[in-house]
């Protein structure tokens, strides 16, 4: 019979299907790798501990520090980001040591943000289960794994028994025929994909990414098209391996080495969907249609053209009608799990080098990894944020979400490379415009919104 | 082990608009401690409060039709963004026993029955008919005399509020069964690598 690319991988992992749920169609599903963070990660460890079980098998847990730590330069091990958050980062380090998983720690040169770090050190890899209590590890599924956000006491389950208990989600193909436009990005396409389907448009459904415009995106594209697969209500997203998956995979520090190298790659060039696998939803995209978009809502589904207008939303501050572009900002933000890979900085700084950050606009990039903020700095890339007028941070989720602590003033509006734009997420009546790092850049310089093509106010 | 859940009585608040994420069920700035307890008081707090811990009496919770409500109802995809099981841990604390919206968020969906909470989806017109006060019965999938939908499963573990991992721990056998299959089918997956983070 023929399946698609997730059902592959789901039946390679199907351990069983319990007699007590043969009714429902649960099946038990093997976990090959738990990631964990200090804000999640940190109470499933302890409930693990307080139960007497421990990790089936600890090597293949991996836990990084990356919401609650400080990501200010310069920062000590213990410091958070928050008022008293350093119990999440010393409580996660006692536990993390004493059930023996691997800890990426806060003073690691590897540290990072779980979805940036885990395809950077080649945890991710085709064919995977992987698993995290963070909602945004849809991004994995562009190595072509399966793997999904679950809540913390899953993450206890999957690490106390190498499994997961659940049905095979629905599955829909998004096809995106066609070429991107020059300087239109990944986040433009997720943005109208989401902005086209809603916020609940995936339908809880397992989401193939394809076509001719996705085949075309490189790693870090294709994680930040998947990042927001969750912002549309999608189980998680995938996208089949092919050579450019490959080539990214092959020397980094987990991948697979060798003979098994060989092995690796032959059972990955099998995860594809068969050319008559049936998908419960379809839809097509043409990538030639899509231009500069943004949110100008409180939800991701409520995203447009950066040219378009606006729907009311008292809380944005937008009447019914209102033109989104040249909108004043008074933040900048370049950051977080979507958009804070080295591409997206060297995106960025292509509009920045030689300008500066408009007055009264407070901006920001925080890289997503230490390895990504080396590298930047290895090109001088820091140095062009910094000479902007940027504030130049350590890699942690940082002002992507609120967590108390320092953010952008009450009802300052931010154009944000992140993921979500709800209310008060990046803090208390901030106002949150979701967009590319190119467009945040753009709108940095010109100290409202504006596309990359018109940086000067 | 979750208190069982067979049948039960209560007020249903009803909460307004699609899509309310987990971050407004509780904002991140209420989750202060490594703990699945002390969240109530963050539950809702963005709308909940207007200064401090003052209530605001606009919020569904705070009316006094409402004040002892043991059931929420939401709008579509009800819980969605963030994975924090705070949501549902400060849900569950303050005293709701199950939650009823047209769709829901997936990840906050699977924490409701990890915690012993009942999610209820029903079509929007058919919420629009509940009483204020309603009757669930798990065991007969009716609310106040409706029919409802769960998954076997689902039900079966609310009812019987069953530790999933004590369960699962039940196939040990067949899960070492199924690793020792996979390490040999594919050993990459099981390589450590050594001396591995810097």
């Amino acid at each position: 019979m023929a399946r698609t690319l997730f059902d592959k991988i789901w039946d390679a992992h199907r351990v069983s299907t319990p007699k007590s749920d043969e009714a429902s169609g649960e099946d038990l599903i093997a976990i090959d790798r738990v990631f964990l963070h200090e804000r999640t990660g940190s109470v499933a460890l302890e409930s693990l501990m307080a139960s007497g079980r421990e990790p089936i098998d600890p090597t293949r847990v991996f836990c990084t520090m990356d919401h609650i730590v400080s990501t200010d330069e310069g920062r000590g091990r213990n410091d958070a980001r928050t008022p008293g958050g350093e119990v999440f980062i010393t409580a996660t380090r006692a536990a993390a040591q004493k059930t023996g998983i691997n800890l990426i720690d806060v003073d690691s040169a590897d540290q990072g943000i779980v979805h940036v770090i885990s395809p950077e050190l080649g945890i991710a890899q085709p064919g995977l289960t992987l698993v995290c209590p963070d909602s945004h590890t849809c991004s994995q599924g562009a190595l072509g794994a399966a793997a999904w956000g679950i809540g913390s006491t899953d993450a206890e389950h999957a690490m106390a028994t190498g499994t997961l208990r659940l049905k095979r989600p629905p599955q829909m193909r998004i096809r995106v025929n066609g070429t991107l436009a020059d300087g239109i990005t990944a986040k433009d396409l997720i943005l109208h994909i989401i902005g086209t389907l809603g916020a609940d448009g995936a339908k809880r459904c397992a989401v193939e990414f394809c076509g001719e415009a996705v085949e075309a995106l490189g790693v870090e594209a294709r994680l930040t098209l998947c990042n927001m697969a969750v912002e549309f209500a999608a189980f998680t997203a995938i996208i089949a391996p092919d050579e450019t998956t490959f080539d990214y995979l092959e020397g980094r520090r987990f991948a697979p080495k060798a003979d098994d190298w060989d092995a690796a790659l032959a059972y990955w060039r099998t995860l594809i969907s068969d050319a008559d696998a049936t998908f419960d939803f379809e839809h097509v995209f043409d990538a030639k249609e899509i231009g500069h978009m943004i949110t100008w809502g409180t939800s991701p589904g409520q995203a447009g053209r950066l040219d378009g207008t606006a729907d009311a939303s008292d809380y944005m501050g937008l009447k019914a009608g209102e033109v989104i572009e040249g909108l004043p900002i008074g933040g900048a933000f370049i950051g977080s799990c979507t958009n804070a890979r080295i591409s997206d900085l060297r995106a960025a700084a292509k509009i920045l080098r030689g300008r500066k950050v408009a007055d009264g606009v407070t901006a920001i990039c925080v890289p997503g990894s230490m390895a990504v903020r080396r590298d930047a700095e290895a090109e001088g890339i820091d140095q062009i944020f910094r000479d902007a007028g940027f504030e130049w941070g350590e890699a942690g989720c940082a002002f992507c979400f609120y967590a108390g602590g320092r953010t952008f003033a009450p009802g300052t509006r931010v154009v944000s490379s992140t993921n979500r734009n709800f209310e008060g997420r990046q803090g208390p009546n901030v106002r949150t415009h979701l967009a590319s790092p190119a467009v945040v850049a753009a709108s940095a310089v010109a100290g409202k919104i504006a596309a990359p093509g018109n940086p000067s106010p | 082990m979750n208190r069982p859940f067979t049948t039960h009585t209560g007020v249903a608040a009803p909460l307004r608009g699609d899509n309310i994420d987990t971050d407004q069920i509780i904002p991140s700035r209420e989750m202060k401690t490594v703990s699945k307890t002390g969240l109530s008081g963050g539950l809702f707090a963005g709308q909940r409060y207007t200064t401090g811990r003052t209530p605001n009496p606009d919020f569904v919770l705070n009316q006094p039709d409402y004040a002892n409500a043991t059931i929420l109802i939401g709008g579509r995809n009800f819980g969605c963004g963030s994975s924090r099981e705070h949501a549902v841990w400060a849900l569950k604390e303050y005293g709701i026993r199950a939650v009823i919206a047209p769709s829901f968020g997936e990840i906050f969906h699977g924490n409701l029955i990890s915690n012993g909470l009942l999610p209820i989806q029903l079509a929007s017109t058919v919420i629009d008919q509940l009483p204020r006060e309603v009757t669930i019965d798990l065991t007969a999938q009716t609310i106040s005399g409706q029919r409802f939908e769960i998954d076997a499963s689902a039900k079966r573990r609310l009812v019987e509020g069953l530790d999933a991992i004590a369960e699962t721990l039940q196939s040990r056998v067949e899960i070492e069964e199924f690793l020792e299959r996979d390490r040999i089918a594919r050993p990459w997956v099981y390589e450590r690598v050594k001396g591995c983070f810097t």
